[in-house]
């Protein structure tokens, strides 16, 4: 029994080897490197961040690569201060913070906003209108839109939120959002707090939406992978990582790997559109 | 030698004194100085006055100071009566092991960080008191503020079974003499004797209640509003501060953080200030 678990472990090992192995050509450029990377900012990047730090880590245990959230807003400002190498942002800078931090903009992937509810609930289908007027409060029971006899919770994202930006500009064209909408702090605590309650409404990145929420067509259109690469989904986003001034080093190697095939293919695991 | 190695001690004792109150005060003179700008403006008055909204240019704090009021208070009110009860029986009623067991239980209950509380507060309360109450979010005034209480307890509870501890054996002794039951003592002995001890307790945990920030942010669902009832999501100062601290350093919002500063400070001294007075009366 034992001797059988050891030889399907080695198994197992060979196996993983192998595939590694056969990625190991975009991984290639971290050979002799050594260092840290500090990476912070948008949350809707962490997926993919996370998954291209294990890969390398995994192969090259003298770099260390280190990723905290934070919002958009934070990512911006953090690597324009210096506090960090890379600063996400799941919107484009402004021509001001550019300006002011000298920042480089690198967008590797595509990402939708897409409107999420609990799977219990029935409402599957909104129009932009009905979704207006729920965030900004008018449409206060989910009966409203055909749903149960109940109050509808609208949760959104906070100041620094890049998501919320997109979603506020592009799904609900600057309107108003109540001022009884709940707040949380990243999109991972977005998808939590709306499976938790039956009755809330949320936005999340499209990467982020699993079987433990339920997506919202609006007008018709669902927030797929599909419906954002083909433009139909029109509330969506690039994801950017930016850097002050021109990378180099380590960092530039870090960049330069999301675009690989590799990179391309962790971002379209994740459940985002690759750039190429 | 005695002698000196005596000064040099006082002098280390009376040198880390002054420190700790020249930090506060230093913390009090860092919020004004990075706070002028918007008193010098005329501003500082109308954001304790006004709601928040940046989009109208509005950046009031107003909502928020009644949050954390009403969560502040509130989680006193519970936390109060409680951890009188629990003390009076761990250390006057209950006897032998139990009295043993329910000491050591709230002694391990201080030493659990807030965020534990935070998340069990997230997946038992909030779904419990969204069904409760019908609707909503579930993260309302109420949770936050039942949490606090549980949350502040545990060292109220310990200061008060201390102070209890401290009243001299010979008054429960004649208490017990005059055929005194259990509740009497407490009551007509022990209560009167360790005024001082609870008021320290209390005054220690109305602080702990309006600095916590961890509660209000995981529990209390931020919501900028000033909350009508049990049942609203409300944000509290603390809160807003870690939700706004990532905007622009020269913003309008980011400026308004040490408005909330100010305020929380104020509010905390105001508070110690006048139970201390209730004291000596």
């Amino acid at each position: 029994m034992k001797t059988k678990t050891v030889r399907n472990l080695i198994i197992l090992c060979l196996i993983l080897g192998l595939s590694t192995a056969g990625y190991a050509g975009n991984l290639d450029a971290f050979k002799s490197q050594k260092g840290s990377i500090k990476i912070a900012g948008g949350t809707a990047h962490i997926p993919v961040m996370k998954e291209a730090a294990k890969r390398i880590m995994k192969i090259y245990p003298d770099i260390q690569i280190s990723i905290a959230g934070g919002g958009s807003g934070v990512g911006i400002k953090q690597v324009g201060e210096g506090l960090t190498d890379i600063g996400n942002s799941g919107r484009k800078a402004t021509d001001e913070e550019v300006r002011k931090y000298g920042l480089k903009m690198f967008r590797w992937a595509v990402d939708g906003v897409g409107v999420i509810v609990h799977p219990e609930n029935p409402v599957k289908a909104l129009t932009k209108a009905q979704l207006r007027d729920i965030f900004s409060g008018k449409t206060d029971n989910w009966k409203l839109v055909s749903g149960a006899d109940k109050a509808i919770t609208v949760y959104t994202r906070d100041e620094a939120s890049g998501t919320r930006k997109v979603f506020w500009k592009k799904a609900l064209d600057k309107g108003d959002i109540t001022q009884k909408a709940n707040f949380v702090v990243s999109n991972g605590a977005m998808k939590s707090a709306v499976a938790n309650n039956p009755y809330a409404i949320g936005y999340v990145s499209a990467g982020h939406i699993d079987e433990s929420v339920s997506p919202v067509e609006l007008d018709d259109i669902a927030p797929s992978l599909d419906n954002v690469k083909n433009g139909k989904y029109t509330v969506a986003r690039g994801l950017y990582s930016n850097t002050k001034g021109d990378p180099a080093g380590l960092i530039k190697i870090f960049i330069d790997y999301l675009f690989t095939p590799e990179g391309q293919k962790i971002v379209q695991e994740k459940g985002f559109i690759p750039v190429k | 030698m005695k002698k000196g190695f005596e000064t040099a001690a006082e002098k280390m004792f009376l040198l880390s004194a002054l420190l700790s109150v020249l930090v506060t005060l230093l913390i009090l003179g860092f919020m004004v100085i990075l706070g002028l700008p918007l008193m010098k403006g005329g501003h500082f008055f109308s954001l304790l006055t006004q709601g928040w909204s940046p989009r109208h240019d509005l950046y009031g704090i107003y909502p928020m100071m009644m949050g954390t009021l009403a969560i502040a208070c509130l989680g006193v009110a519970f936390a109060f009566p409680l951890s009188l009860g629990c003390a009076s029986l761990v250390s006057v009623l209950a006897k032998g092991r139990f009295a043993w067991f329910l000491r050591k239980a709230v002694q391990m209950m201080t030493g659990i960080p807030t965020v534990i509380y935070g998340f069990v507060g997230i997946f038992l309360l909030v779904p419990l008191i969204r069904e409760l109450l019908m609707g909503g979010s579930g993260m309302c005034v109420l949770s936050a503020s039942v949490m606090l209480a549980i949350l502040i307890s545990p060292t109220m509870i310990l200061f008060f079974t201390d102070s209890f501890d401290r009243v001299p054996k010979s008054y429960t002794d004649a208490a017990d003499a005059l055929g005194g039951t259990g509740v009497q003592k407490l009551v007509y002995v022990i209560l009167p004797c360790s005024r001082k001890g609870i008021l320290t307790g209390l005054i220690l945990a109305v602080g702990r209640a309006f600095g916590d920030t961890l509660i209000a942010l995981m529990l209390a669902g931020n919501a900028i509003q000033i909350p009508g009832s049990f049942s609203d999501s409300a944000r509290t100062l603390t809160a807003h501060i870690a939700l706004v601290i990532a905007a622009d350093y020269e913003s309008l919002e980011f400026r308004s953080v040490f408005a909330c500063g100010i305020v929380l400070y104020l509010f905390t001294t105001l508070t110690v200030l006048l139970l201390r007075a209730s004291e000596n009366r």
